[in-house]
């Protein structure tokens, strides 16, 4: 063994450790959102009810839609998981296709969700009317912003892939995507569990 | 966090079943409005804690051998502090909705 190797290896090991905090860092950050949006479903709940004579959660909430919503969600999620295990297999063509499929689902996901905004503030369902509506706009909303995020996080992890391929730290930065993606799927079960199938009934 | 640990289709795929089932049960009680009451809440419920532990172990792959015990511990702390708070505040606001009226 020459100089060379001994001291790349010791990089690598550097490298790699460096890397670890970092996702430890991430999972710290992704708990500490838990707790954000932990706390803007307990408004949310102590709201719900007060649609101050305004639409109630009966007349703006369509069960079809939030299925939509979910599935589109839900589907994202497995194909971000195709997408990981193709990088563990260090197919790179596999990981960008994979990538562009839960983009395209992540970018449905937030056309619904507009659409949805958009149709409620038309029927006078705005923020502003009731203490339900802020609450549900800033729940819903946060969660959007997020998955908004993930979706720009995606675009980056596409180009670097195919930039730098799939070296070391593009390794741990894409899998540090993939927790945030399944995260803001674990706040979704919370959101339907929580908003809409109580909110219909 | 592991990335070297064995994640293959079927697990991914097993998590999706099963979070497709999980969603289904909830939904299809509401829109068929099979039954009524604090059972749908209970289901509902149910499911969706089911969902998370689902979602946690067969996509974020949290398990309690190969996962580092830091992780866990936060998760465990971020999983108290979301109890105390959430749990909390809704037990104020209720008993303050009863008494006001």
């Amino acid at each position: 063994m020459t100089d060379t190797t001994v001291s790349g290896n010791v990089l690598e090991h550097e490298e790699k450790k460096s890397l670890n905090s970092r996702e430890f860092g991430f999972w710290v950050y992704l708990m500490t959102d838990a707790i954000i949006f932990a706390l803007l479903f307990a408004t949310y709940v102590v709201l719900s009810k007060n649609s101050a004579a305004g639409p109630t959660s009966k007349d703006v909430f369509e069960l079809s839609h939030t299925a939509g919503e979910t599935a589109l969600l839900l589907l994202s999620s497995l194909t971000f998981g195709i997408a990981t295990i193709a990088m563990t297999a260090g197919q790179t063509l596999r990981v960008v296709q994979w990538l562009l499929v839960t983009l395209l689902l992540g970018l449905g996901f937030l056309a619904m969700e507009l659409i949805e905004f958009h149709g409620m503030i038309a029927q006078g369902a705005g923020p502003q009317v009731s203490g339900f509506l802020s609450a549900f706009f800033t729940l819903i909303g946060t969660h959007g912003l997020h998955v908004a995020f993930g979706v720009i996080g995606i675009c980056v992890m596409i180009g670097q892939v195919l930039v730098k391929g799939l070296s070391l730290p593009v390794r741990s930065r894409l899998f540090r995507l993939g927790l945030f993606w399944h995260f803001l799927d674990i706040v979704w079960i919370g959101i339907f569990s929580v908003v809409y199938l109580p909110g219909v009934m | 966090m592991n990335h070297t640990a064995e994640r293959s289709l079927t697990t991914y795929l097993t998590g999706f079943v099963l979070a497709v089932i999980l969603t289904a049960i909830p939904f299809a009680l509401v829109w068929g409005g099979l039954l009524t009451g604090m059972a749908v809440y209970i289901v509902i419920a149910v499911a969706a804690i089911l969902q998370v532990i689902v979602h946690l172990v067969f996509f974020l792959h949290i398990d309690l051998k190969s996962t580092p015990s830091e992780n866990l511990f936060f998760l465990a702390f971020a999983a108290i502090l979301i109890c105390i708070m959430v749990g909390g505040s809704l037990w104020i606001m209720m008993d303050l909705h009863h008494r006001m009226t």
